[in-house]
């Protein structure tokens, strides 16, 4: 029962003496503070702008920013974020293939579904961890600054796109079961994101492909009710236990 | 008893078969050399036995219990040091074992004594920097004390000294020879003359199969063509029988090498008594491993 814990231990060791949770948590920092602060700088960067864009025949009035502004770049610039989480993590199985450090722990007798779950509790702990704090930073200022309550359903768009990050985690440890290395894990969690994508814009598939969860700007808006997400929140929810759970006998059979 | 016991083993890489039915026992508290050229499946068995490759047919036992691939208890039995041993370099010596023996289910205190034991065994018992700055040398050293944290059954270690300068070879040798108190130990080699160091049995791996196995003085015992070094007193003595007898092969100026039959070798010398010749020296040459070895597997 001591070695989940053990590996665990192990597993957030290596993120904070590698580096790995600094630079993420101050990207999430970053773009917590970036969000906000590009929805306040707006007005004065399209004054600026101003003298060019009026000799180019456009005439800008008086741009009002509010609540609104500061989370729709919220939502744009978390995506940057996620993909950056992938790049760092793609090879959180493959180096440990490719450096044969897994050898040694499971020669101690542990069973392999254990380094499966200790991974992707990591993964999953730093993606919550790092979301709140960038959305616990954009609510604060924008608070500070605006009123959020003019935001509909924001609590409901913010957890909705921390589940699609799930299930991008989650493709991320299926395909590290499959995979030999990090470059094939990046590509395929990128082309199966893309698949999704592409698939939602088939009007009758739309409801049901995860990629749905990205498109919060409606929701926010007040224009679209949460029950068309229903569907979408279940298949997420459904795959990313499909991904974990696949994962296990593939690692399990894995010749090492 | 017998630790390990490997029946009919049979593994291929695509169409590449590494594996004939393998056949091996390994007897308690023995160091057991398990000797192969390159490629000659070694590697491959040792991962078979801790349940890390899946053989196509056979059956493999530690301590009675059967290995079953990728989820083998029987890996609690057994203590590996692969050939190049790869830690977590980030952590101190102390924080892996501690990590390995949270594995293995020791409790803590158990972990902290059986650590600060092993670390001086194997002469790290100073070391507080982190792994990523260790030797090759340091890293096998650290290698033996994470296998025998758990106090093993069986070590495996695959070509424990392949890569190692002479000091650190007998280093790690002195190591695993004070372990036969406490294990049992099987090491694959191609380095002969470490097998006749410390082993007390061994067994020759050739083209997937056991080609000969016992004990030390068993498979010397087994050399099939002894042979004897006749030192002559005259040079032209020396041409006259080496002409006249083809097992005589002649080595220096007045040193001829028997290699053959003991009849014809005793026929030999009633000639060279019957003929009166003049002899400095005969002695008989010792077979060693290596020539056994290769005659196993020419």
């Amino acid at each position: 029962m001591k070695s989940l814990p053990a590996l665990m231990k192990k597993e957030y060791l290596e993120a904070a003496r590698t580096g790995k949770i600094t630079v993420l948590i101050l990207l999430f920092v970053l773009f917590g503070i970036m969000n906000p602060a590009i929805a306040k700088l707006t007005p004065w960067m399209v004054e600026m702008l101003s003298d060019s864009m009026a000799e180019n025949g456009l005439i800008v009035t008086n741009v009002q920013v509010d609540a609104l502004t500061s989370w729709t770049q919220f939502f744009k610039n978390i995506p940057i974020v996620l993909i950056a989480f992938v790049l760092i993590y793609s090879d959180i199985f493959t180096k440990e293939y490719k450096s044969g450090t897994l050898l040694l722990v499971l020669t101690k007798g542990l069973s392999r579904y254990k380094i499966v779950l200790a991974k992707t509790v990591l993964l999953l702990s730093l993606w919550t961890v790092g979301y709140g704090i960038c959305f616990a930073i954009t609510y604060g200022y924008t608070a500070y600054f605006w009123d959020n309550s003019i935001a509909n359903n924001l609590f409901f768009s913010v957890t909705i796109w921390w589940l699609f990050g799930v299930w991008v985690l989650c493709l991320i440890v299926l395909f590290s079961s499959l995979l030999q290395n990090s470059t094939g894990v990046s590509l395929c969690t990128g082309g199966t994101v893309l698949l999704a994508y592409l698939l939602s814009i088939i009007p009758k598939i739309k409801a049901y492909s995860p990629t749905v969860l990205m498109h919060t700007s409606s929701l926010l808006m007040g224009m679209e009710e949460r029950e068309a997400y229903i569907k979408a929140i279940v298949i997420a929810v459904s795959l990313c236990i499909v991904c974990v759970a696949v994962s296990i006998p593939v690692i399990n059979k894995r010749q090492l | 008893m017998d630790v390990l016991t490997i029946q009919t083993l049979n593994k291929s890489f695509g169409s590449k078969k590494v594996l004939y039915g393998l056949e091996l026992s390994v007897p308690e508290h023995s160091i057991f050399g398990f000797i192969g050229k390159n490629g000659a499946g070694k590697t491959t068995t040792m991962k078979a036995i801790l349940g890390l490759i899946k053989c196509d047919s056979g059956a493999i036992y530690v301590m009675g219990e059967k290995v079953h691939f990728g989820q083998t208890s029987t890996n609690r039995y057994i203590g590996y040091l692969p050939d190049v041993p790869e830690f977590y370099s980030y952590m101190t010596m102390t924080e892996y074992l501690t990590l390995c023996g949270n594995l293995c289910g020791m409790g803590k205190a158990d972990i902290e004594t059986r650590s600060t034991e092993l670390l001086e065994l194997v002469g790290l018992g100073q070391e507080k920097r982190r792994i990523k700055g260790f030797s090759r040398g340091m890293k096998q050293r650290l290698g033996i004390a994470q296998a025998l944290l758990n106090r093993p059954k069986l070590l495996i270690c695959d070509e424990p000294t392949s890569a190692l300068d002479p000091a650190g070879r007998k280093e790690i040798l002195d190591i695993l020879l004070a372990a036969k108190e406490q294990t049992t130990v099987l090491f694959s080699t191609h380095i002969l003359s470490d097998v006749e160091r410390i082993c007390t049995d061994a067994a020759f791996l050739n083209d997937g199969k056991i080609a000969m196995q016992g004990t030390i003085a068993e498979l010397r015992g087994k050399r099939s063509s002894n042979g004897f070094f006749i030192e002559i007193e005259k040079k032209e003595v020396t041409d006259t029988l080496a002409e006249a007898f083809s097992e005589l092969q002649r080595t220096e100026e007045n040193v001829l090498v028997f290699h053959g039959d003991e009849n014809r070798f005793f026929y030999i010398m009633q000639y060279i008594s019957e003929n009166r010749i003049p002899i400095q020296r005969i002695e008989r040459i010792e077979p060693t491993l290596e020539s056994l070895f290769l005659e196993v597997t020419k």
